[in-house]
């Protein structure tokens, strides 16, 4: 499992996917989503791939994959954890949810630990405000959370 | 399907469809949109599927998973069809019950229905439901009647007749004047009149030009653009192809937030069958107007939902905005006459066309015309999306619709129009919802969040949250706002810290005005608006978190401490046990301490203290009292001591 998440992806499949965009510049971003989708984060090789197929210098791709919030340029753990903070949240009392995330993890928003199991991010709202405050783990829903309750949710990952 | 080759064609086909659905046969409709799916409306519909197929059924009803039909607070929402019964709250396990009684037995499950929370009357139907029964719901009210994955329903809900109209028998300068004379207004925030916009880019001399959808809604909190776009893609399609008819655009983008799969799915679904029906491609209807939209993900930034950051993110590049001393209507995309609206604005075209401008205006105050979706959320009973009338009273929706704040705590603000927005106090809860009036009163528009806050919310850090969002969110392309806010920021930050200095309010509406002036886009400038607006109406929340140190609200974690009060600890050992900074000292009969050095003040143990004890309690502003002495400690109950 380890090995696959630092796993190079395959140039053939880069190409493909440039190619389903017409290997158009205008469609660097697509691209880079497509590629981020499908290999949970950006390697180098990648992006030096797709600089050369679309001829569009290095730099450039670099400023897009880091301005975009989308995109990750190191790899992601196995279980990937989204702390809602969108302003519903924020009142219900998000950030207890996200400083508990934390002392459980021991990463930031932001971060990877260091086997590779969990990554946490927040995210700005994930439209269930009904169910605040809310966070996912691997896209499953965890509404109405308390402090005390992360501990039982993330114990169910491995 | 054959493509759709003349009006008349549409309308056989239209005919051809209604004919075949008896308005008699039961239809479930559960909703699937995110929210309903987030409190579990995927294994509901399994659920109906199953139980349909075990009783023998499936023949006689039809299920349909559709949009949302905004009531979130009580997901998931199941409507029976033809009698409009709604539940609410359905769990898997009510299913079998649902289809023995209600579809087969023709009778109603009672405990499922809508009860008042405060009178315990009962609301069968949809229409009854008091949430539902003050909204005006032009736009969100077919949500629940289509399966956004399937064009017929939206056909048979009269869909596309609108374009049909506009393609045969009205020149795009109708077009052009209906939309001015509705007054339609644009609803992602600004409020620029859609027909002047439409305008400008019709008559700028470029032969190409350009349509597009704004659907990167980053307001936090704000989900009606997703709601329509997930749960009746069509109505905006439509809206875009009329659009692009008037202007004379045979090109047009719909730009979807990366965040929002299942939009970006059904949307897709909508342009591969509308193109298979000849409603978009080439010679639209036999009409020769050729129009082809594409789909272009956002990639997480919140900026480019400025019109001018989006159209630069649409040519692949970073999202910045540039300055508009010429509009993006006359040179946008690839320097092209570009029209940008938002989802909701698209949405209303179609109805505009087919109902009528007089129709639309009689909806609305003097300067804004039409219904508003907003999204109700935070501290209210009802969450959800409403859409009422523009003009009606902020009190009236957060009361009558959104049932009020829970827990019998007390209204202190709302705040409206996201991070760019500003937060209105009770005392102006009769102020009428429009355009100008929010901005008059220092908050905006928006695109429609409103989310309300009750006494345990600080102001302050209510202010600090949304600059701390803008911070992250700036571009960074401009110095007042990239410098400005994150200064603002910093001196924010120190006052929920306590260590606020005289000055800082005034430091504050300094920086305020040189952001609000001296920003390049919208983004920065409206960036003052949550700390004026907060200062403005709670100038004396700020003054105790600098003089006294002092949160009112209890809110701010380096200004409160959590107390047991010794005199009312009955050492049940509940918050002892649930404390995750393991904080807590004491015993079985032995009075609980918190160690104040170790509480991480998440506020686990005054939700676990049973009612009936209370005894954990939150201060601000004054020392916390030493812990008893030892000896002091043990509880001595009657009982054993008899």
């Amino acid at each position: 499992m380890k090995k696959d998440r630092y796993a190079r992806m395959d140039n053939n499949r880069i190409d493909e996917i440039i190619e389903k965009h017409h290997s158009e510049a205008s469609s660097l971003i697509q691209i880079l989503l497509n590629i981020q989708s499908e290999n949970h984060w950006l390697p180098k090789e990648a992006l030096e791939r797709v600089s050369e197929k679309l001829n569009v210098p290095m730099t450039r791709v670099q400023h897009i994959a880091t301005f975009y919030k989308a995109f990750s340029l190191v790899p992601k753990g196995r279980h990937e954890i989204h702390v809602c903070m969108g302003t519903a949240c924020h009142v219900r009392g998000a950030p207890r949810i996200l400083d508990n995330v934390q002392d459980l993890t021991g990463i930031k928003p932001g971060e990877t630990d260091l086997d590779l199991k969990f990554s946490l991010e927040t995210v700005n709202c994930l439209g269930c405000c009904a169910l605040g405050p809310v966070m996912t783990v691997d896209g499953k829903t965890h509404g109405k959370m308390a402090p005390a309750e992360t501990a039982n949710v993330l114990k169910n990952y491995e | 399907m054959a493509r759709l080759e003349s009006p008349e064609e549409l309308g056989k086909f239209r005919k051809k469809i209604l004919s075949k659905r008896d308005p008699n046969t039961p239809c479930i409709s559960i909703c699937a949109g995110t929210g309903c799916i987030a409190s579990g409306a995927g294994e509901v519909i399994a659920a109906f599927k199953a139980e349909i197929e075990k009783q023998g059924l499936k023949a006689d009803v039809n299920t349909k998973e559709t949009g949302c039909p905004g009531f979130c607070e009580r997901g998931p929402v199941v409507v029976i069809y033809p009698e409009e019964i709604c539940y609410l709250q359905v769990k898997p396990q009510d299913v079998p019950e649902i289809v023995s009684t209600t579809i087969k037995e023709k009778k109603i499950v009672e405990r499922l229905v809508y009860a008042d929370p405060s009178t315990g009357d009962k609301a069968i139907h949809e229409s009854e439901i008091p949430f539902y029964k003050n909204q005006k719901r032009n736009l969100l009210g077919s949500n629940i009647k289509i399966d956004p994955k399937d064009i017929d329903d939206y056909l048979a809900q009269d869909g596309y007749s609108a374009l049909a109209k506009v393609l045969f028998k009205m020149s795009s300068k109708d077009v052009l004047d209906e939309v001015k004379k509705s007054n339609l207004r644009g609803r992602g925030g600004g409020g620029f009149p859609t027909g002047r916009k439409w305008e400008e880019s019709c008559n700028a001399p470029d032969e190409i030009k350009y349509v597009i959808v704004n659907a990167d809604e980053g307001d936090p909190g704000a989900f009606m653009d997703r709601a329509l776009l997930e749960g009746n893609p069509h109505s905006i399609l439509e809206g875009l192809i009329i659009g692009a008819y008037a202007v004379g655009a045979h090109e047009g983008f719909i730009y979807v937030r990366q965040e929002y799969p299942l939009a970006v799915e059904n949307v897709g679904i909508a342009i591969r069958q509308a193109e298979e029906y000849g409603l978009l491609g080439k010679n639209i209807l036999g009409s020769a107007f050729d129009f082809n939209v594409m789909v272009h993900q956002g990639a997480g930034a919140f900026v480019c939902g400025e019109s001018s950051a989006l159209m630069t993110a649409l040519e692949g590049k970073a999202g910045e905005p540039r300055p508009k001393y010429i509009h993006t209507a006359v040179k946008g995309v690839w320097d092209r006459p570009s029209v940008l609206n938002n989802v909701e604005t698209w949405a209303n075209v179609p109805l505009i066309i087919n109902k009528g401008a007089d129709w639309f205006t009689q909806f609305g105050n003097e300067r804004s015309k039409g219904t508003k979706i907003f999204s109700l959320v935070g501290k209210i009973n009802n969450t959800g999306l409403v859409e009422v009338p523009m003009g009606i009273i902020l009190r009236d929706i957060i009361f009558k619709i959104g049932g009020g704040i829970p827990g019998g705590k007390k209204f202190k603000a709302v705040q409206t129009g996201g991070p760019s927005g500003g937060c209105i106090p009770e005392e102006m809860l009769n102020l009428e919802v429009g355009y100008d009036e929010l901005t008059k009163a220092g908050s905006m528009m928006g695109s429609g969040g409103m989310i309300v806050m009750d006494e345990d919310n600080c102001m302050v850090d209510v202010a600090r949250y949304f600059l701390d969002f803008l911070t992250d969110e700036s571009c960074g392309k401009c110095l007042p706002c990239r410098e400005g806010i994150r200064q603002m920021l910093k001196v924010l930050t120190n006052i929920t810290k306590g260590k606020g200095k005289e000055g800082d309010i005034e430091l504050l509406e300094e920086l305020s005005e040189v952001a609000g002036e001296a920003s390049l886009c919208a983004l920065g400038k409206s960036a003052p608006n949550p700390v004026l607006s907060t200062i403005r109406y709670f100038r004396d929340e700020y003054e105790a978190h600098i003089k006294e140190k002092r949160c009112p609200a209890l809110s701010c974690k380096d200004l409160i401490a959590y107390y047991i009060d010794p005199a009312k600890c009955e050492a049940c050992m509940i918050c002892l046990k649930k404390c995750p900074a393991e904080a807590i000292d004491g015993g079985k009969g032995k009075i609980h301490i918190i160690d104040q050095e170790k509480c991480t003040k998440c506020g686990t143990c005054i939700e676990v203290c049973p009612p009936r004890f209370r005894s954990v309690r939150k201060m601000s502003g004054e020392p916390v009292p030493p812990p008893i002495p030892e000896e002091a400690r043990k509880i001595v109950r009657e009982s054993k001591q008899r």
